[in-house]
């Protein structure tokens, strides 16, 4: 069999073929990165949730993670280093049929884009932010970012870091997100599971993902490669039920707290506008058109989707324990 | 482009007693835009308000971010999902919102931007006029790019053009701004809005074909390709990358000059169908006034005062600021002995006069480092100086 075909076999008949743009493969990302196995957990959970892609969009920023929003097969933009929430939450508002969903890295999202986040988590946004954590800037060369762990040498740290870096789940959960977990890109199921339930739930979620930057954190900091990486995650990570998030912080190749730290019911954005104006303002109140009785009767088909979905979670889930399956990564019940 | 009358719903008809602030939120909501994010910046902030307190009962949205850079990165957002969008700043937010301009400069998202310019540099005198920031709106995001620029002198303009803006946003897909200043947006005057069926809209021009076939981008230098909305299925990929006709990077130097070449030459190959000017008693001047903005007005009496001196002064108002109105410069530099150019700053679109007279006559700039309007005198007595 030539390479030709095998390139052709690839791109038709790959499991990720109505997922992924397959003419722009191969991606970019180095051997042993995590981002892209982050990217097969979520198709793997926009499948599995039955999700409608044409009303799901994802919105990324500048560095590895930015790139994968040119590499789904969905309404996709990649915006400027740090912008991607305020971009995203312009399209969510625009449109609220959508489900937006941000892809990010630590640099990205909590370095320059800081600002966007809290404010998104504040407001309740409904959108999902996923962090591609690999505490460094990748695409520039390995810099120190905003959650590289103290004493971890980065290209301008060269003899250290000093900094005290930012814990995100603490952080999202301080400013409001509704939905926060953790874990690493070895927990490919934990990450499945958790994005699906982020598909489900309403208002701002915010999934860590602890993944391998072999190239440059790990080569600097002499840590092995990929399965090195893959190593330390597999004897260090431990999912905790009940953590309190001011607990979770990471230290350089210590300890990693997984779970799902929060999940918890409060109107969104939009649901405060509407209610706020509906209130006010009555029948007059007519958001892009939609009288107050279309719009709750589409928020209540919307919630049932949503129960659904859930239960449906569940009973797959009881049905995996019985089966005693996956037993060894749970943490999501 | 194809007009159609405007959504009655957004058109408050009548005379009103408004400024300028307000009337560009009326222009935007009779244009059809029904997204607006934004920040507070004195002095622009009462478009916002006046935005944030129709909106609802219009069936727009607004949202007020966390800063500038925010602002205009949820208009490109809102863009795509399918709105109409604005947002309004002055100098200093204008300068934070520069690097997503380019965003959506590259991205071709329609929008409009309105600058109620104040006195800077930096926080400078945040409640009085300048005229400052002409060339920062035009250089100041990296990269080569157009934009358009249009400068109302009055309330009722800022009415008017706003909806032009709009106009010329979705026909070629490009930011258009709207230069006014302090003493237009806080200046009370008769504003008449005329009803829905008198106000021509340009429609978002969105993809009909097979789903499959849709492009993002066509390089053609002169028009735009349709758009499309998110959450329709067309699966659009859009990035401030250097892109092909899908949207997808095409990191090349050739790709590069193909993108570039088309974002400048779509407004400067239109220039001529872009550009308004007002032009008064030009014919045999041999002194031109060049101005725009509230400028001009201040010009009507200085020149209104030359002629009494027995000076032939016309003028020429620049409504549409960028592009810029070079031919007929340089057309009327052969005509005139000199060109007098005040402008609330040091000395912007005096080097574009210049530029453009190319040696024919004389240029005199009649600076102001901002915070008021020119004191006629000043410009009467650049215009005798002109003269002789």
């Amino acid at each position: 069999m030539s390479t030709a075909l095998d390139e052709a076999t690839f791109r038709s008949e790959s499991p990720m073929a109505e997922f992924l743009r397959m003419e722009r493969m191969p991606h970019i990302w180095c051997p042993g990165c995590g981002i892209g196995s982050v990217v097969n957990c979520f198709a793997e959970a926009v499948k599995k949730s039955g999700f409608d892609m044409d009303k799901l969009a994802v919105v990324s920023g500048i560095g590895c993670s930015g790139r994968v929003a040119g590499y789904v097969k969905l309404d996709s933009i990649h915006t400027t280093h740090g912008r991607a929430v305020p971009v995203a939450t312009g399209l969510a508002l625009a449109n609220p049929e959508l489900k937006v969903v941000v892809f990010s890295g630590d640099g990205d999202i909590v370095g320059i884009g800081g600002n966007h986040f809290i404010h998104a988590a504040r407001r309740n946004m409904d959108l999902m932010v996923i962090c591609i954590n690999n505490f460094t800037y990748g695409m520039t060369g390995g810099q120190v970012t905003p959650t590289t762990p103290q004493t971890a040498n980065a290209s301008t740290t060269p003899y250290g870091n000093y900094e005290y870096p930012f814990s995100l789940p603490f952080l999202a959960d301080a400013c409001g997100a509704t939905y926060v977990a953790r874990w690493t890109s070895l927990h490919a199921r934990n990450v499945t599971k958790s994005i699906r339930e982020a598909l489900n739930h309403k208002g701002f979620s915010f999934i860590e993902v602890i993944s391998p930057c072999t190239t440059l954190y790990q080569r600097r900091n002499r840590l092995g490669d990929g399965m090195d990486a893959l190593s330390y995650y597999r004897e260090e990570a431990e999912v905790e039920k009940e953590v309190d998030t001011r607990d979770v912080g990471i230290d350089f190749q210590g300890d990693i707290t997984m779970g799902r730290f929060v999940r918890r019911e409060k109107p969104t954005y939009l649901d405060a506008v509407n209610e706020r104006y509906a209130n006010v303002l009555g029948d007059e109140y007519q958001l892009y058109g939609m009288t107050t009785p279309e719009r709750e009767e589409k928020e209540r088909r919307e919630a049932e989707g949503r129960a659904k979905a859930r239960a449906q979670m569940e009973d797959e889930e009881a049905r995996l324990m019985a089966e005693d399956l996956g037993a060894d990564e749970e943490g999501l019940g | 482009m194809l007009r159609t009358a405007a959504d009655p719903k957004g058109v408050l008809s009548g005379a009103h007693f408004l400024d300028g602030d307000h009337a560009i939120a009326e222009g935007a909501l009779a244009a059809g835009c029904r997204f607006f994010a934004g920040y507070p910046i004195t002095p622009s902030t009462e478009t916002a308000e006046r935005f944030a307190e129709r909106c609802p009962s219009v069936g727009g949205l607004f949202i007020q971010m966390e800063d500038e850079i925010a602002s205009i990165g949820a208009l490109v957002g809102a863009a795509w999902g399918g709105q109409k969008v604005m947002t309004v700043t002055s100098g200093p937010g204008l300068s934070l919102m520069l690097e997503n301009l380019g965003l959506a400069v590259m991205t071709e998202t329609p929008m409009v931007i309105a600058d109620v310019q104040r006195a800077g540099p930096s926080t400078g005198l945040p409640t009085l006029p300048g005229q400052q920031d002409m060339m920062q709106v035009r250089w100041g995001s990296h990269g080569d790019y157009r934009i358009i620029a249009l400068s109302p002198d009055s309330p009722q303009e800022c009415f008017d053009l706003t909806v032009e803006a709009f106009n010329l946003s979705e026909t070629y897909r490009v930011p258009v701004f709207i230069m006014t200043d302090e003493t237009v947006g806080h200046m009370h005057e008769k504003v008449v809005i005329p009803p829905a069926e008198a106000i021509g809209v340009v429609p978002r021009n969105l993809y009909q074909g097979p789903k499959e076939d849709y492009r993002p981008y066509q390089f053609t230098g002169k028009d735009v390709a349709p758009m499309v909305r998110a959450g329709d299925g067309y699966r659009f990929h859009i990035t401030g990358l250097t892109h092909d006709e899908r949207g997808y990077p095409a990191l090349t130097p050739a790709q590069n000059e193909k993108v570039v070449t088309h974002l400048c030459e779509k407004i400067d190959s239109n220039a001529d169908k872009i550009i308004r000017l007002e032009e008064e008693e030009v014919d045999g001047a041999d002194v031109l006034v060049v101005s725009y903005g509230i400028t001009s007005r201040i010009v009507s009496r200085a020149v209104q005062l030359a002629r009494e001196a027995g000076i032939k002064a016309g003028t020429l108002r620049l409504i549409t600021v960028w592009p810029f109105a070079e031919e007929r410069i340089r057309e009327l530099a052969g005509k005139v002995r000199a060109m007098v150019v005040p402008e609330i700053n040091y000395g912007q679109m005096v080097r574009e006069v210049e530029r453009s007279a190319a040696g024919q006559c004389r240029v005199i700039s009649v600076p102001h480092c901002a915070g008021a309007v020119h004191d006629p005198n000043v410009i009467l007595a650049a215009i005798k100086e002109a003269s002789t």
